[in-house]
């Protein structure tokens, strides 16, 4: 999207300087981020980082410390969550074990004033989008892990949240499922037109589903962005370790020169990459270089090219993976598609090479 | 049990653990299954058995002591009835309290409080409650033994409860909350039927609890006033009697059916 | 991160934080009244002067106690000697308390453990079988014993029947009739916390200490018994504290030589001979020894909790 879009869009959700403690621990150290109106937003990261407590907070199962929430426009950070509308699909469902399907999806309706039988109407129009009417009459127990997903989802729906709120919904589905509920769930964003705030400690959903991206550790905000710029071009050495794989390696930078930084790497080899502010000659930083961004040649081929020998193939189904060490260097690891062993070419271990790569693709990263 | 013929070793079995366990469950039930058949004695001596007769059974309802029986029984039921509803509805109100209150600086006080009835030996008890009741000059009678009951079947219908309410996630009733339900109604739609099977359980504990009750309804019933176990024991002093093993044996059917079905009612897990 | 660790004990359990004080408050009320002020009336009931025809003159007096623990001679005015009768009563109350104890043990641990190796759906089912005839009428369970024990009672028929014996064993009225009243009255607070220890106890422990060559008996002392500790002790304080303090067991089953606490208390309060002050000091040596056993217990409770983390 463009930025001028961004500009005129609303924005959904504020949260500025929230800060959390639970006595001397600090679960959030002064976060702010906008979330836009029709966004599918994630908040990604390992467990304990602060991303469900901020979710939370949202929603309002946890007080705010200090700083505030807005919900267009609007503080809400002092209403209970029965006064906020804005719903949630639970980790573990939360779906009413004691009721139908169809109560549990009529059940917010009814609790907003609406009579049982209007409720029940929209529940189940609720439950045709989400495929399941003929299950409306059974208890939650009597359906599928993949069909209780979908039932929650309906349920957080049906009251028209202005914001829905998904604290790891597809954590407990097994591989497939998974993969076809986040189609599901970004084709329902799009349809429904409600802003999404979505948790998850998957890179890999986080990636595949949303319009952008917190990234968060220890309580703090590593990085906010689109999933390309997260991926391509990680701030930190957090951001760029815990999204994808890659090959992190400590340089020195020797001199920065018309936005171009060369980079020493140890034993005597020599990268050249784009500058980065806040990093200037002589820094020891850390470098980031994807491993699918390396091919490897006998003769060195356009760009940059370092020299080594191969280590050790591992076969991992759509890719190779290659070691290789550089002369009295660091180890790199390169990565090549199946589907690409035409072009690139795969060698023996013990076989001396060089791997390549386009200027750009190693970057240099902050701390 | 058919290890025998499945492992040669099984870490977990240690021979004589069975046998064990099997006299453990024969000394628990033989004395009542004794009584039980001893109750349909013909004989009028508890000694020699005379074949089958449900006699003693007739001479518990019409027999010389009917009415004095018919009244204890009166007085035990409409006690235990009443005891346990008030000792449920409490013990469920703490409950709530206790495990969804968070954390605060009475709860290890209340929790003691709930539970200062089991830990006090029962005799101490119901001592204890005779001098009160002396003390400040409450005549004692059926609503003595009635509070009394009350006060002591409290932990005994709490434990359940809150064991139950410690079981259901929270989840359901932020669920509900974050459904646009006020506080009330996260408790009386979500928490409250889910608590149901714990809270039966607690209401026929209690009242098991207050049907048995011999030592502290001794000490407070007051004179002419008597429930089904101070009959008993009065009558035992004079001799085992026929007619006191039928009664036994009914009583003993009561307290039976009703653990039964609190014992599935806690099985039927309504969470699942 | 799951949600409860998430909310760290604040929002998990808070939803009805602002009502708490109403919703305890009947329970309050209900104990302070009915439990906390009685105990306390007694407490003060025991430093009173007995009136002959039962009940109390509000006057200060430590003769309860002066009772219980010396003889001043048949008119009072010989020098204090220890009376021992009232400290043997609850002598032989501990001991008849600590017999059974050990007898519940002795047969509850291989039951608890036993049933804790079943099959988890048949596990519940044994429970219920053991904790069935704790919630018969004590009083019932207690004559049922005596009917059976009897001289003439159908256990001994049966012995005389199968020809094992030629007299009738008494076994009521001696020491061993009440132990075996307060095993029968009280076994299941015994098998229940030692079988939730069991169950929760990790078997791959053992398998770990078999394929390091220790026997099954060892694995047993040195693993097991280690680890379910903490149920055993339970147990054994569920089973001893009540049994002290009983009344029914002694009183059917042990005859006027056993006489226990419980029935040295009962006769301060029946009718016109009794003696209150003396019944309610009697019953605060009582509770307070009950109380002291569960504080130690309390403590260790608090100290194992620590060790673990």
């Amino acid at each position: 999207m463009s930025t001028d879009q961004e500009i005129t869009r609303e924005i959904a959700i504020d949260v500025r300087n929230a800060v959390k403690r639970y006595g001397d621990f600090t679960a959030l150290k002064q976060i702010s981020l906008s979330i836009m109106d029709n966004e599918f937003f994630t908040l990604l990261g390992p467990s304990g980082c602060g991303k469900t407590t901020l979710l939370r907070m949202i929603a309002g199962f946890e007080d705010v410390t200090e700083g505030g929430i807005y919900l267009y426009g609007d503080e809400i950070e002092n209403l209970p969550p029965h006064q906020r509308p804005v719903n949630t699909v639970f980790q573990n469902y939360a779906l009413f074990p004691h009721m139908t399907i169809l109560d549990n999806v009529g059940f917010g309706l009814e609790m907003r004033g609406s009579s049982k039988a209007d409720a029940r109407k929209r529940a189940g129009e609720m439950l045709e989008l989400v495929q399941l009417s003929q299950f409306a009459a059974r208890k939650p127990s009597q359906l599928s892990g993949g069909q209780q997903q979908r039932v929650a989802l309906a349920r957080a729906l049906a009251p028209q949240p202005k914001v829905l709120l998904l604290d790891e919904p597809l954590s407990a589905l097994d591989l497939k499922l998974r993969k076809a509920m986040q189609l599901e769930l970004k084709h329902l964003q799009r349809e429904t037109g409600i802003t999404f705030i979505f948790v998850t400690h998957d890179q890999e959903e986080a990636l595949t589903m949303s319009d952008r991206i917190a990234v968060m550790s220890a309580g703090e905000l590593q990085q906010l962005g689109a999933p390309t710029d997260i991926y391509e071009r990680p701030h930190n050495m957090f951001v760029a370790d815990f999204i994808g794989e890659t090959n992190l390696l400590e340089v020195s930078v020797d001199k920065i020169e018309a936005g171009r930084a060369i980079c020493h790497l140890g034993g005597g080899h020599e990268l050249t990459c784009n500058e980065v502010a806040g990093i200037g000659t002589g820094a020891q930083v850390h470098m980031s270089i994807r491993p699918e961004r390396l091919f490897m040649s006998e003769q060195p081929a356009k760009g940059e090219s370092l020299h080594g020998r191969v280590k050790e193939n591992i076969f991992v189904g759509t890719d190779i993976s290659t070691i290789v060490a550089l002369d009295e260097g660091p180890d790199f690891i390169v990565r090549t598609s199946n589907s690409d062993r035409g072009n690139k070419r795969i060698f023996e271990p013990g076989t001396e090479m060089y791997i390549n790569m386009e200027l750009g693709a190693a970057r240099l990263l902050v701390d | 049990m058919a290890t025998a013929k499945t492992a040669k070793f099984d870490i977990k079995s240690y021979r004589g653990f069975k046998a064990m366990t099997l006299i453990c469950l024969f000394v628990l039930y033989a004395p009542l299954v004794v009584v039980t058949i001893y109750s349909f004695n013909a004989s009028n001596s508890i000694t020699t058995w005379e074949g089958f007769s449900l006699h003693w059974y007739a001479d518990v309802f019409i027999g010389p002591d009917s009415d004095k029986f018919k009244a204890a029984a009166f007085n035990s039921f409409v006690i235990a009835i009443t005891a346990a509803t008030l000792a449920t509805s409490i013990a469920t109100l703490a409950a709530t309290a206790m495990v969804r209150g968070g954390k605060f600086r009475l709860r290890t006080v209340s929790f003691g409080l709930i539970s200062l009835p089991l830990m006090v030996p029962e005799i101490v008890t119901a001592v204890a409650t005779l001098i009160f009741f002396n003390a400040i000059g409450f005549d004692r009678g059926i609503l003595t033994i009635l509070l009394a009951h009350t006060a002591f079947c409290i932990p005994f219908a709490y434990l359940p409860i809150s064991a139950r309410m410690q079981g259901i996630e929270d989840s359901y009733e932020q669920a509900a909350m974050d459904l646009y339900a006020n506080r009330r109604q996260a408790f009386t739609r979500i928490l409250l039927p889910l608590m149901m099977p714990g809270i039966i359980s607690g209401f026929i504990l209690a009242f098991i609890v207050s049907l048995d009750d011999f030592i502290i309804t001794n000490f407070v019933k007051g004179a002419g006033v008597e429930t089904l176990p101070t009959a008993i024991f009065g009558s035992v002093k004079q001799g085992i009697k026929p007619n006191i093993m039928a009664i036994s044996t009914m009583l003993l059917g009561v307290s039976v059916l009703m653990v039964t079905i609190s014992y599935f009612v806690s099985k039927s897990d309504n969470t699942k | 991160m799951a949600a409860g660790a998430a909310s760290g004990g604040s929002a998990v359990t808070d939803t009805y934080k602002e009502s708490r004080t109403w919703l305890l408050m009947p329970a309050w009320l209900t104990l302070s009244i009915l439990v906390l002020a009685p105990v306390t009336m007694m407490l003060v009931y025991s430093f009173l002067t007995k009136e002959f025809r039962g009940g109390v003159i509000w006057e200060f007096s430590l003769a309860a106690y002066d009772q219980f623990f010396f003889d001043r001679g048949l008119f009072g005015d010989e020098a204090p000697k220890v009376e021992w009768t009232y400290i043997l009563i609850f002598w032989r109350s501990i001991w008849q308390a600590g017999a059974a104890t050990i007898l519940s043990l002795v047969i509850g641990f291989p039951t608890a453990y036993f049933i804790a190796t079943r099959p988890e759906q048949s596990r519940p089912l044994w429970v219920f079988l053991i904790t069935i005839p704790y919630w018969v009428n004590l009083l019932i369970r207690t004559v049922s014993m005596k009917f059976l024990l009897r001289d003439q009672g159908p256990f001994n028929d049966l012995l005389i029947n199968i020809g094992l014996i030629d007299t009738p064993i008494h076994i009521i009225n001696t020491n061993f009739a009440v132990q075996l009243g307060l095993f029968y009255s009280y076994l299941p607070f015994m098998v229940l916390p030692i079988y939730a220890a069991v169950e929760r106890y990790n078997f791959t422990l053992s398998e770990a200490a078999a394929d390091l060559y220790a026997s099954k008996w060892v694995t047993l002392r040195r693993i097991l018994l280690p680890a379910v500790k903490p149920g055993v002790i339970a147990g054994c304080i569920l089973v001893f504290v009540p049994s002290m303090g009983s009344f029914l067991a002694p009183d059917l089953l042990g005859g006027a030589k056993n006489f226990m606490i419980g029935s040295l208390i009962e006769e301060q309060f029946k009718g016109n001979a009794g003696n209150w002050p003396f019944g309610a000091a009697a019953s605060m040596i009582l509770m307070t020894m009950v109380l002291i056993i569960l504080l130690i217990y309390a403590r260790q409770q608090a100290r194992a909790d620590k060790v673990e983390g």
